[in-house]
């Protein structure tokens, strides 16, 4: 952890997005995670999508459960609201919160315990909403705060420092995802920014549930050579399936992409997410396609990275449910109360 | 037709009971709404109590019809007439008429001789005979048979037929053939009763004028009508037995008033959440953004939310918790009532937490106190539990309309608005500003200056995270300041005091229909009493005087373990010596007649 946090001033030259703030605008309290923690990588990317993306600080919601990873919400922008919740349980608190108000942004950030043990259910739930929320899980393989025990994420054989190898097979969030409907899937490494950015920019600026399995290696307690969620073992592993730029609304696509190689999707402001195909058979929008490609590389104990799946066309909750385009907190009393003359006419219903 | 014996019970006019002993899934539910509707529309106050099977079909049901022109609110033991249709439960039924009462069995078979009771006289009607003469294929054979014994009833108590007709056109008024299918099949037992009636019963009905600007509903159409009424707009909810019915209701109002003047979309949303934790979740992250929010549900319902209903207590976020008491424990009676789950309100959820609740004893309570129940929500930012029950939730309760000033405006609470955020130089979250526990609160994505971090960990006045224990303290002991606003908030109790008696009741939600009519007979008997009604926790300090002012005290209630006699000695630090307990828990509705007998007992008055 860092002793020594930096004071609230920047660069005056340094650069100002959209709405006039400057990267540091978006920064949080000094993170009390462990040095070299992958999750301290995870909140510079996010700083950085948030910042590129120009979202106002006060229209942005950050919620999570218990764990090393939901202590998170707290070191990224801190002039929005955080809701730290109990434990596996952020899905439902972000679920009524944007049922409550469809209009600000929502993160979620969750952990391979948090979310594919105690909170299976409310992940695989809110999934089944296609809640609109960007939804991170910080994925180590170990219980981090209560010292090392062993998380469903972690691989079969996988050896953390200490104690024997896990023998019980993994859980893995982003197969889960894609099985359960999810129509944002990716899979990110905290050690690989440039790849992560764009990935959180997707999500965020997807309409519906925008799922990002990022790999964050613990470095007290599962950071070994033996561990399939160390460092070594990520970097060694890992297979770009396929990357992905992500476009503001306004930009052009830039021609990097050679023809044949490039699919932009547009999704609903107006953003592009241009997929770039590392592998060429790779089709992103094929959900059966994404999943066995996801079965026949975990054979080949490759860990694919990327933007995996999208769909862009699935109706969110507000949708499916018919609730209306303005948020329902906001909506006044005079509108929402029949009022005494038709309570009249209800009590003529029960004689 | 034999219809008296020489040990029949006197003549009586709009003062009975009457059992009705079915299977359910048969179409018995809507014959018996048929019978209660048509009593209450001739004038007469009813009391409509349903026994139903946890269960879809093939399992006994009861229903039971009290006719009572003095207008009690709860249920009878003593049954006048059963009307015994279900071979199953013969046996019990017949016990259950009271002596020198009447029980109607279906004669289409023969009766085992077995079977009889000579202080009571038994009448034979063939129904299912009839109806397979009269009506072709099974289903509409034994729907019929269930309808036809309102026909007979009507035969017997003199109801008015032309009421029953009026009723069966207006439910089947989009299938007239229904309406007339439905009028052959009361006319079978109608017509039957008529020709082979010997002797009329003394036990009769008549016209009165005792039911106008009343209706006929339960309490959790009441609530979820108040949810409406309140402003709620995010429902979150697991099914769960009795209490689902007010969700169903809270929709079907919002699917009639709640429609969007911009988009012509839901003002409302409806989330069936994958179990009550997440419901509970829902709720907080709806109120957290400033919406109405609530959730119906039960005591396992509630033992699940216990852990988010902690976290509430302790970041202060309002929310609407309705406990439709069932029998317990683990899964208990889920078809049954009690009122067994206030300690596990009043304290929900690890470490020091206590909050808020509201007992309704009637529809009537049960849509005001919902209303009452959101206000005092977002004013204390803590949740607040309706402790309704299954009797006052599903049955059939005769209230007065319900009254609406239009004036009303909801009580928000100390939310801060932009303008006032923007005028402040810092807000922090949890400071007593105004010295009466309650902070100010601002909502997300009204203005920079109002971001806070909600959170379930330690937490100091300024909402920030702390280990410290000072910090901690400052915070907790806050909360208990901000519990004593409450106390003066909450409903205050209802009193009746005469200087002259000695002994005093409490009683409480559904028991309080019982309790008012024990107390009239208690007079008739001798013993008059002093009454207070609880309608509300954390208790009102007149609670305690009214307890001071007496040398003995009875709490009546529908648990085995006495639990709103061990709150008051909790929260008023009451003598324990002074109050007495009158318990009923066998998950039925409780009676006038067993607190009658039990003060009596108690006081040795024969």
């Amino acid at each position: 952890m860092s002793y020594i946090s930096k004071p609230k001033v920047s660069h005056p030259k340094s650069k100002k997005n959209n709405i006039g703030l400057k990267r540091r605008d978006y920064e949080g309290v000094v993170s009390t995670l462990c040095a070299g923690c992958g999750h301290d990588s995870i909140t510079a990317a996010l700083i950085q999508a948030v910042y590129e993306l120009a979202i106002e600080p006060h229209r942005l919601a950050k919620v999570s459960g218990i764990g090393c990873s939901s202590k998170t919400p707290a070191y990224f922008v801190s002039q929005s609201h955080g809701f730290n919740s109990v434990h596996g349980r952020m899905p439902s608190v972000a679920t009524g919160a944007n049922a409550a108000n469809r209009d600000l942004t929502y993160i979620g950030i969750s952990g391979d315990g948090d979310s594919l043990s105690i909170g299976m259910g409310q992940f695989a739930h809110v999934i089944r909403r296609n809640l609109d929320m960007t939804y991170i899980i910080e994925n180590n393989g170990v219980y981090g705060l209560t010292k090392g025990q062993y998380s469903a994420s972690a691989d079969i054989g996988s050896k953390k420092k200490k104690g024997p190898a896990n023998q019980q097979k993994p859980i893995d969030p982003v197969s889960m995802g894609i099985a359960l409907g999810s129509t944002y899937v990716a899979r990110g490494f905290s050690g690989d920014k440039e790849q992560l950015v764009p990935l959180i920019k997707g999500a965020i600026s997807h309409k519906g549930f925008g799922l990002l399995d990022i790999i964050s290696p613990c470095v007290t307690f599962n950071d070994n050579p033996e561990s399939t969620k160390s460092y070594s073992h990520v970097r060694k592993s890992q297979n770009e399936v396929v990357d992905a730029d992500f476009v503001p609304p306004a930009e052009e696509i830039l021609t990097k992409y050679k023809e044949g190689e490039a699919m932009p999707v547009s999704l609903h402001d107006g953003s592009k997410i241009v997929f770039r195909k590392v592998d060429k058979n790779y089709d992103p929008t094929s959900r059966a396609g994404a999943y066995s490609y996801l079965r026949e590389s975990q054979a080949k104990q490759e860990i694919i990275t990327g933007l995996l799946y999208i769909d862009k066309e699935a109706d969110d909750m507000h949708e499916s449910s018919g609730s209306s385009s303005i948020p329902l907190s906001e909506i006044s009393y005079e509108e929402l109360g029949p009022g005494k003359k038709e309570l009249a006419n209800i009590m003529n219903r029960f004689r | 037709m034999k219809t008296q014996n020489n040990k029949n019970l006197p003549p009586r006019v709009n003062d009975c009971v009457i059992k009705i002993a079915t299977v359910n899934g048969t179409g018995s539910a809507s014959a018996n709404g048929l019978l209660l509707k048509a009593l209450f529309r001739m004038g007469i106050p009813v009391v409509g109590k349903n026994y139903f099977p946890s269960n879809i079909q093939g399992l006994p049901t009861w229903y039971e019809v009290r006719v009572t022109k003095d207008g009690y609110h709860s249920a009878s033991n003593d049954i006048d007439i059963v009307i015994a249709m279900n071979v199953q439960t013969y046996e019990k039924d017949l016990a259950s008429v009271q002596s020198g009462g009447w029980l109607v069995y279906d004669s289409t078979w023969p009766r085992s001789k077995l079977l009889d009771r000579n202080d009571i006289s038994v009448i034979g009607i063939p129904f299912s005979k009839l109806c397979i003469e009269n009506f072709e294929g099974i289903r509409s054979r034994i729907l019929m048979k269930n309808i036809a014994y309102v026909g007979a009833l009507a035969a017997l108590l003199k109801i008015d037929l032309d009421i029953i007709k009026t009723l069966l056109n207006e439910t089947f008024a989009k299938k007239k053939h229904l309406a007339k299918s439905n009028l052959e099949a009361i006319m079978l037992g109608y017509n039957y009763v008529i020709k082979n009636l010997t002797n009329p019963l003394p036990i009769t009905v008549k016209k009165i004028n005792k039911t106008k600007d009343h209706i006929i509903i339960d309490g959790n159409t009441a609530a979820g009508l108040g949810c409406v009424y309140a402003g709620a707009t995010v429902g979150a909810w697991y099914p769960l037995t009795p209490s689902t019915s007010l969700m169903d209701a809270y929709e079907t109002f919002c699917s009639q008033f709640r429609k969007n003047k911009k988009d012509d979309k839901n003002n409302y949303c409806i989330i069936q959440a994958e179990d009550e934790l997440a419901a509970i979740g829902m709720v907080l992250g709806a109120t957290w953004n400033g919406a109405r929010a609530f959730t119906p549900t039960s005591g396992p319902g509630i033992s699940l939310m216990s852990e988010f209903i902690g976290f509430a207590y302790y970041s202060e976020l309002p929310a609407v918790i309705f406990n439709i008491q069932r029998t317990g424990p683990s899964t208990g009676m889920p078809t049954r009532t009690q009122q067994c789950d206030l300690l596990t309100c009043a304290y929900a959820s690890h470490g020091d937490t206590r909050h808020p609740m509201l007992f309704p004893a009637n529809p009537e309570e049960c849509f005001h106190m919902t209303v009452n129940a959101f206000d005092l929500g977002d004013e204390l930012q803590t949740p607040i539990f309706v402790m309704s029950d299954l009797d006052i939730g599903m049955n059939d309760w005769m209230s007065s309309d319900f009254e609406w000033d239009n004036k009303y405006e909801p009580k928000k609470g100390k939310v801060l608005s932009a303008e006032q955020l923007e005028k402040l130089e810092n807000f922090y979250r949890y400071f007593d500003s105004d010295g009466d526990g309650i902070p100010y609160r601002s909502l997300p994505g009204v203005h920079p200056k109002g971001s806070f971090f909600t959170r379930g960990s330690g937490h100091n006045k300024y909402g920030g995270y702390t280990e410290e224990g000072h910090e901690y303290q400052e915070v907790v002991d806050r909360l208990k300041v901000k519990w004593n606003t409450a106390r003066k908030m909450v409903p205050k109790p209802d009193i009746k005091y005469s200087k002259t008696n000695k002994i005093g009741v409490i009683a409480f939600g559904s028991s309080d229909g019982a309790t008012n009519e024990a107390i009239i007979k208690l007079r008739k008997s001798g013993l008059k009493v002093n009454y207070c009604r609880i309608k509300s926790f954390p208790f009102n300090e007149s609670i305690k005087k009214f307890i001071d002012k007496h040398e003995k005290i009875y709490v009546i209630e529908q648990n085995r373990d006495a639990q709103m006699r061990s709150l008051l000695i909790l929260d008023l630090e009451v003598n324990p010596s002074k109050l007495f307990s009158i318990l009923h828990y066998d998950g039925n509705p409780i009676y006038a007649n067993l607190i009658v007998r039990e003060l009596l007992d108690n006081e040795s008055i024969a």
